[in-house]
């Protein structure tokens, strides 16, 4: 049996679809969170250069990782949109922009936490660090464009070339380290093994799972607000129970 | 061609030449972009002559000696290849150690030693317990132990 994918591409659809997939993800995602942190805090063992401190690692790589990906994902969407006017893709990679701000400047934030005792600075402008806090600028150009233009349609094209021209960015963010002499460490997580305690590596991936999770159901729940927002005025909207209380 | 197909042509061949002009800029800024010479790049007088500038790699073992005030440092930077002679005057970071990555900002005085402003740890990849670094270190010292008796 084949499903008929464009019927979910379609707004009024997508809507109620949406609604009841949230708790199959926010839930999992709380637990996971509780799961992985307390792996994290608890389990995992002492570093051997850097005592606690390191411990920041379980939130700071997955807020990194997923920084990145939302903005992957965020294009592809964007693009999408560009390419098949599909109303609902321009939606997605609007609902996911704020998320993926926000990992990047989790991202950011616990990396100058991390950094002053570690390092010996907040800040350096090395180029992780610096293509890093330029993916936060572009989500959040990304957010400020969308909102400046009035015309929704207009809004979205323009936001959309924003999204998918700042996706070079991303591969940069990630070969940094290798392509350059940074402050910041290379990476711990190879296609070639991992040298890290293994505690560690469950506390890491748990985080991750959770993050993972978690963007995706709030990037639902937002998306079904601005589906009502923008619908406002179509019939099947004024015929939703929630909208007629 | 179909309308969308149109469309996503034009998106990758826009996405490749962004992609272009920002790889041909970055290797242009190769130097700029990257936060440290290494010591043989400044032996080679790739850095700058007499301005500041980052200085980066391994403090070499046995080569750390305080003054007696307490605060002025002499030790080495090494990239196994070449060391540079580097004093400092002020409070390291807690991971500076012999044998650890450490980054300096400063200047080249007229003796040819770096004169640091600031001294950065550089960290590495690998998270383990003490105890698995004991057993590391162990290993390595006894295939030395080892080695020196073959």
């Amino acid at each position: 049996m084949a499903i008929n994918w464009f019927k979910y591409s379609a707004p009024s659809t997508f809507y109620g679809l949406a609604g009841k997939l949230i708790p199959w993800f926010s839930w999992p995602a709380a637990a996971l969170f509780a799961v992985g942190l307390y792996i994290g805090f608890f389990v995992a063992p002492t570093d051997a250069i850097q005592s606690e401190a390191y411990r920041i690692i379980f939130i700071h790589v997955p807020a990194s990782i997923l920084s990145m990906f939302l903005y992957l994902i965020m294009a592809g969407y964007a693009a999408l949109g560009l390419i098949f006017k599909t109303r609902l893709s321009a939606m997605m990679a609007s609902a996911l922009a704020p998320t993926g701000a926000l990992f990047a400047f989790i991202s950011l934030w616990t990396g100058a936490l991390w950094g002053k005792p570690m390092w010996g600075a907040w800040w350096v402008w090395d180029a992780r660090l610096t293509s890093e806090l330029i993916l936060l600028f572009l989500y959040l150009g990304f957010i400020a464009l969308q909102a400046s233009i009035e015309d929704p349609r207009r809004a979205d094209k323009a936001s959309a070339l924003l999204a998918i021209v700042g996706s070079v960015n991303v591969p940069i963010i990630y070969y940094s380290v290798q392509w350059w002499n940074t402050l910041h460490q290379g990476a711990t997580i190879k296609m070639t093994g991992t040298s890290m305690h293994v505690a560690m590596q469950q506390s890491m991936f748990t985080v991750l799972v959770a993050c993972w999770l978690y963007a995706i159901a709030v990037g639902l729940s937002r998306v079904r607000s601005i589906i009502l927002e923008r619908e406002a005025n179509t019939q099947w909207v004024k015929e939703l129970k929630e909208v007629r209380e | 061609m179909t309308p969308r197909q149109k469309r996503l042509t034009w998106i990758l061949v826009g996405v490749g030449l962004v992609a272009a002009a920002v790889g041909l800029v970055l290797f242009a800024l190769k130097n700029n972009v990257s936060l440290y010479f290494t010591p043989t790049q400044v032996y080679n007088k790739e850095a700058p002559q007499a301005r500041n500038f980052r200085i980066g790699g391994m403090v070499e073992e046995g080569s750390v000696q305080r003054q007696k005030d307490g605060l002025t440092v002499h030790f080495k930077i090494t990239d196994t290849t070449n060391a540079m002679e580097v004093v400092y005057k002020g409070i390291l970071p807690d991971l500076f150690k012999e044998g650890k990555g450490v980054v300096a900002q400063g200047k080249l005085n007229a003796d040819n030693v770096f004169e640091a402003e600031e001294v950065l740890a550089k960290h590495d990849e690998n998270y383990m317990p003490p105890e698995a670094m004991d057993a590391i270190n162990k290993a390595k010292q006894a295939e030395a132990k080892a080695a020196a008796t073959k």
